[in-house]
């Protein structure tokens, strides 16, 4: 009698035993995760300064994050960046990708030359891109050692360039990424399908435009997702490339959300950047994420 | 001739297109590489060839008194310290952070392949979201949390944010991996009597091995290379990337162009290591946690 209520507990304890296991995970993505957003937007509806305040102000801290100026220049610049490193990358990432899949002798070397970007930090590609960027001691200065003397190349220092500084370093570190997703793509179609259209009398780029490329299109779905929330969430790259100058010039959400919270004092207006930050990559991802896990099922 | 070439590429390319191809791969090899090249060069001198020669020349006297300086007497903030300290912070963080959140993410895709329940996909959901967030949805409760655990400014605090953030990717990876483990497998071991953690050490564990290897690579590299969570929290115990970033940008003395290139490739040092050992897995990783499945 005692050891069949014995044995049933245990089985009882198996059935469980996999909630159990899971069940702090969840938690913990549910409080750290879900209920930080939750605080995090509660903060942007109050008077929150240098610490959290919890009287609540309405939307006020949207009004004025609107009418800042600094705010602009963020929008404008991740709107700038953004579009021309998604674009950039992705052009690159696909003509290296084409042009690697022509048995190419050398493939294994040329790879992970491309990729090895991938592996450093932010901050060790917004130093090594900082210095070759330098007028003083980089490009420009090699070149006109190099007898081309009128030779200019300033746009680290130029207010109305820096940004697309920062679109060379980022291109510089995500591109090669952006190739081997192509690659795997194209390593995936059915040649078959290739020789029937060249049969067919296609010339190669024929071939490409209108078989390969269409063929791709997971590959630059997840391309685009992938890179629109890495654009969004940079700020180690700014920081470390231009930390948001000349001026501002170089701001971007990220750092605005950062400065504002921390050195400017102003939680509520950080809080109410973030939140704005979240809506914008959750409008992207959600829609993936959902179509990827409903195929799954 | 042309066509038996192509047997795999089923594409043809002539002559001149394929030497262009050659060039152009060539180009941009040499654009991925230059930075790095000068970064090591560099180092390699004394400042005042650096400031005063050619950013491509090799060094004329070759030194390590750049990487001297950058690892034990560098100015990093306020002490010279160079940037041992904060290499052991790294260390200190990185290794349990990942350690723990690969075994918790092994566990939750167990859980969520092979013992499903209603819901589950929901649950997972959930979890796969929380790596897309901004983190900066988080800074700011995340600091208040740390400072009345007693943890801000603290090693352990950094491995616990990189815990529950990392948490995410690690069980998306274990997830699809045994997604494709036939469950049909595991239901024999239950019938025979096989518990639960057993048939996990019995069964699931021992083909872990590949995805282990990518899920290990992700955490390091991700945890390594953060800089956001270290110079939010690391207060006094900053990891490797807030450090560089502070000997970088110190506004005072002279700008030791070298010491900075040392300290960056010393901070890069890890994480490209593991990028030449294995960078087949860290590849695969990389792509599981974009083109899912």
């Amino acid at each position: 009698m005692a050891s069949s209520a014995e044995a049933d507990l245990r089985t009882r304890i198996q059935d469980w035993l996999p909630k159990i296991v899971l069940a702090p995970s969840f938690a913990v993505t549910l409080l750290f995760v879900y209920g930080f957003i939750l605080f995090t937007v509660f903060l942007s509806f109050t008077g929150s300064k240098m610490l959290p305040n919890y009287t609540l102000i309405g939307w006020e801290n949207y009004r004025k994050l609107w009418a800042l100026e600094n705010w602009h220049i963020a929008i404008v610049n991740i709107g700038i960046f953004a579009s021309l490193y998604i674009v950039i990358c992705t052009v690159l990432g696909l003509m290296l990708a084409i042009f690697l899949d022509q048995k190419i002798r050398g493939e294994g070397v040329l790879r992970p030359i491309y990729l090895y970007p991938m592996a450093l930090s932010f901050i060790v590609t917004g130093t090594a891109w900082k210095w070759f960027l330098d007028p003083g001691i980089g490009l420009e200065h090699v070149m006109q050692l190099w007898g081309w003397e009128s030779f200019s190349f300033t746009w680290i220092k130029d207010n109305n360039m820096a940004i697309y500084t920062i679109v060379i370093a980022a291109v510089w570190q995500t591109s090669g990424f952006v190739m081997a997703m192509f690659l795997a793509g194209l390593r995936g179609i059915d040649n078959e399908i290739l020789k029937a259209a060249q049969i067919d009398g296609a010339s190669s780029f024929q071939l490409y435009r209108r078989i390969v490329i269409p063929m791709l299109r997971p590959a630059f779905l997840s391309s685009f997702v992938i890179l629109s929330h890495l654009a969004i969430k940079s700020y180690d790259l700014v920081i470390a490339l231009t930390g948001g100058g000349p001026g501002r010039a170089t701001e971007m959400p990220a750092t605005f959300m950062y400065s504002y919270t921390f050195t400017r004092n102003q939680m509520g207006i950080g809080a109410a950047s973030a939140v704005i930050m979240l809506m914008t990559i959750a409008a992207i991802m959600v829609p993936y994420l959902y179509a990827e896990l409903k195929e799954k099922q | 001739m042309m066509s038996a070439v192509s047997q795999d590429t089923a594409v043809n390319t002539g002559q001149i297109a394929r030497t262009f191809i050659y060039l152009l791969l060539l180009l941009f090899a040499l654009f991925y590489l230059l930075p790095l090249y000068v970064m090591v060069v560099n180092s390699l001198k004394p400042l005042s060839e650096v400031t005063g020669g050619n950013m491509m020349a090799l060094p004329e006297t070759w030194t390590l008194e750049a990487w001297k300086s950058a690892w034990s007497t560098a100015q990093i903030g306020v002490s010279p310290t160079g940037l041992e300290p904060y290499f052991l912070n790294s260390i200190l963080m990185v290794v349990p952070a990942v350690a723990i959140s690969t075994v918790i993410g092994a566990l939750n895709g167990y859980v969520l392949t092979k013992w499903r329940f209603r819901f589950d996909t929901i649950v997972f959901g959930l979890m796969l979201f929380s790596c897309f967030i901004p983190f900066q949805i988080v800074l700011i409760p995340m600091a208040m949390v740390l400072g009345k655990l007693g943890l801000a400014g603290t090693v352990p605090g950094l491995v616990l944010v990189h815990v529950v953030y990392g948490i995410g990717f690690t069980t998306l990876y274990y997830r699809n991996y045994y997604a494709t483990f036939p469950t049909e497998l595991v239901r024999a071991a239950q019938i025979d009597g096989a518990g639960f953690f057993r048939i996990f050490w019995r069964i699931l564990l021992p083909i872990s091995g590949p995805i282990t290897v990518v899920s290990v690579i992700w955490q390091f590299t991700n945890i390594w290379n953060d800089f956001l969570f270290g110079v939010s929290f690391g207060g006094t115990s900053q990891p490797m990337t807030a450090a560089l970033n502070n000997l970088v940008q110190s506004s005072t003395g002279v700008k030791e162009y070298n010491v900075h290139f040392a300290g960056a490739i010393i901070a890069a040092l890890p994480t490209l290591f593991v990028y030449i050992v294995a960078g087949r897995y860290f590849v695969r990783g990389l792509m599981a946690g974009s083109v899912k499945g």
